[in-house]
């Protein structure tokens, strides 16, 4: 098993590797000049030339992919041109907010993905299994930039029952993780099913139907509880999707996270905070993959023995 | 399931051709007097914030998001099949450097990649293209490679080689032929992803710049007016909706046709 641990650990270094070196080359790609693409074209030579200084532009290149790969080992990433601060200390404020917004997106995905997958599975064939089918379709085709507004509309335009945007109470949480867990929840009510009707086949289940155990038992307490390791996979693969999501989600509801910071940044042409924001989602995206590797190692030996 | 799709997809084909047959109203042509009109018999889908016709912006917004589909798969699914084929024909150190990228550009969550890749280059309709080209091969070159690592085992590959069948001819005649059917499906599942990705960054501000009739960008108009004027938020999203439900219908009803054991779940 420590095998296994060590030879996936060892795996994801070059991938981050690699993730960093395209990163750098992607900033450094800006046509032009990117002190002067960040000042404006209408700047002074002299604020140019020192913006290139301070930002390291003067350097050559592989000094600077240097400097930038040491500071990266050292959690630095530069300082936000924006703001004036460390990148870090910008992504570190705002960490938080994404991650509860991922957390709750998952929740509500699980909550309402799972039972709709076992029903779907029971009844299978029944109105009941189109019906749910056809929901988790629609959920896969519907936008999340489309959701998102659409829900804003009904829920705080028309009904009024929640807030259309921003942070403060518990309500301003629920439309953004509804909008972010739709495509979540879609997704894996099809795998919940898929999984499922795989182990009601087995003929474990008809023996413990044949003991005696009930319809409903012999589902949730043997069927469900074996369905569960790909249906866990699935949740940790799919957390880069609720990633990416929330940089639409949290500009649609102006939810202070690292997503929204992305897309300011984007506008500002504020590169260091640009390429933190990017590493960082990236990169958590390569740690979370990795450990729903490790974790669906120790769930099935036949994984880390292949 | 597929003719739906089919059907989905022509109609969409069909109002970007013949859009301004269709309707009489220019996509650009602006009535600021009776901006923000909700839907009417003269305007079915109503009028956007500088009065322009949505119903004729949508149908000049289904040529962008068609353009950058098919331009995106063509690109992708060409390339892909060139990295993916060379890859998994000839294995060792090619395999490994072209595996190496491919893991890279995977470890990029959705359309993360492409976000940076417009960042830097700055937001219009070929650095669109180019942006999910970039992310959009992968795909394509996994499956190539894959089927690729299969064919050249077999025994008739074997014996073209023996015969003194170039690599090239091998991989045309044999291993592209053999991965054909799951590129197609992968293509017309990529086209759903590429239209959605385009929208996903015209709505950002970072795709297709207005006045252009993009749905994504026309979605981010409606923002500002939800209270006042949701009809610019709901017809634009439809479109997109049903258009991508139209591509993963016609990918899923080939997928079942291509491979029968995979019926959809």
């Amino acid at each position: 098993m420590l095998r296994y641990l060590v030879r996936r650990v060892v795996l994801a270094v070059p991938v981050l590797l690699g993730v960093a070196t395209l990163v750098f080359a992607l900033i450094h790609l800006v046509p032009g000049d990117p002190a002067q693409s960040m000042l404006g074209e209408s700047a002074a030579p002299e604020d140019v030339e020192r913006l290139r200084e301070s930002l390291g532009l003067n350097d050559p290149l592989l000094t600077q992919y240097g400097t930038f790969l040491g500071g990266l080992v050292r959690g630095d990433l530069g300082r936000s041109f924006r703001y004036g601060t460390p990148v870090t200390a910008e992504i570190g404020s705002r960490l938080l907010r994404t991650l509860q917004l991922a957390l709750a997106a998952m929740a509500v995905a699980i909550l309402v993905a799972v039972p709709l997958g076992i029903v779907a599975a029971v009844w299978r064939g029944t109105p009941v299994d189109h019906l749910a089918m056809t929901v988790s379709l629609v959920g896969i085709s519907m936008p999340n930039f489309w959701l998102g507004p659409l829900l804003a509309i009904l829920f705080a335009v028309v009904l009024g029952w929640l807030p259309v945007a921003g942070t403060g109470s518990p309500a301003h949480l629920v439309l953004p993780a509804v909008t972010l867990g739709a495509a979540l929840a879609a997704i894996l009510a099809r795998m919940t099913r898929a999984s499922l009707l795989e182990e009601l086949r087995e003929l474990y289940v008809l023996a413990a139907r044949a003991r005696g155990v009930s319809r409903t038992q012999a589902i949730l307490r043997h069927a469900f509880r074996n369905s569960l390791i790909p249906i866990v996979t699935i949740i940790g693969l799919q957390f880069g999707a609720v990633l990416t999501g929330t940089i639409i989600t949290e500009t649609i509801f102006a939810w202070p996270g690292v997503g929204r910071l992305l897309i300011q940044a984007i506008n500002f042409r504020d590169y260091p905070l640009v390429q933190g924001c990017i590493l960082f989602i990236s990169f958590t995206y390569v740690l979370v993959n990795l450990l729903t590797d490790l974790t669906y190692g120790l769930l099935d030996p036949r994984v880390r023995l292949g | 399931m597929i003719r739906i799709g089919a059907l989905i997809v022509f109609l969409a084909a069909a109002a970007a051709a013949a859009g301004p047959l269709v309707t009489p109203h220019d996509p650009a042509g602006q009535e600021l007097s009776r901006r923000l009109e909700g839907p009417s018999l003269a305007h079915p889908f109503g009028l956007d914030e500088l009065g322009r016709d949505i119903l004729a912006r949508i149908m000049a917004g289904a040529r962008i998001s068609l353009l950058v589909g098919i331009s995106v798969v063509s690109v992708s699914s060409t390339a892909g099949m060139l990295f993916g084929s060379l890859a998994g024909y000839f294995g060792g150190r090619i395999d490994d450097a072209i595996s190496r990228v491919m893991d890279v550009l995977m470890a990029f969550p959705g359309i993360l990649l492409a976000i940076a890749l417009v960042a830097v280059l700055g937001p219009s309709l070929g650095n669109v293209i180019l942006a999910l080209s970039v992310i959009g091969w992968v795909g394509y070159a996994r499956l190539v490679r894959a089927q690729a690592l299969r064919t050249r085992e077999f025994e008739f590959v074997q014996a073209a080689r023996a015969l003194g069948a170039s690599p090239a001819r091998i991989v045309a005649r044999h291993v592209l032929p053999s991965a054909l059917p799951a590129v197609v499906v992968q293509a017309t599942l990529g086209m759903a992803g590429a239209i959605i990705a385009e929208a996903a960054l015209s709505f950002l501000g970072l795709g297709v710049q207005p006045p252009t009739p993009s749905w994504g960008t026309m979605l981010d108009a409606g923002r500002s007016h939800l209270f006042d004027a949701p009809h610019l938020t709901i017809f634009p999203g439809l479109a997109i909706a049903l258009l991508v439900l139209g591509f993963n219908f016609l990918g899923d009803g080939l997928r079942d046709r291509v491979d029968p054991k995979t019926t959809s779940v």
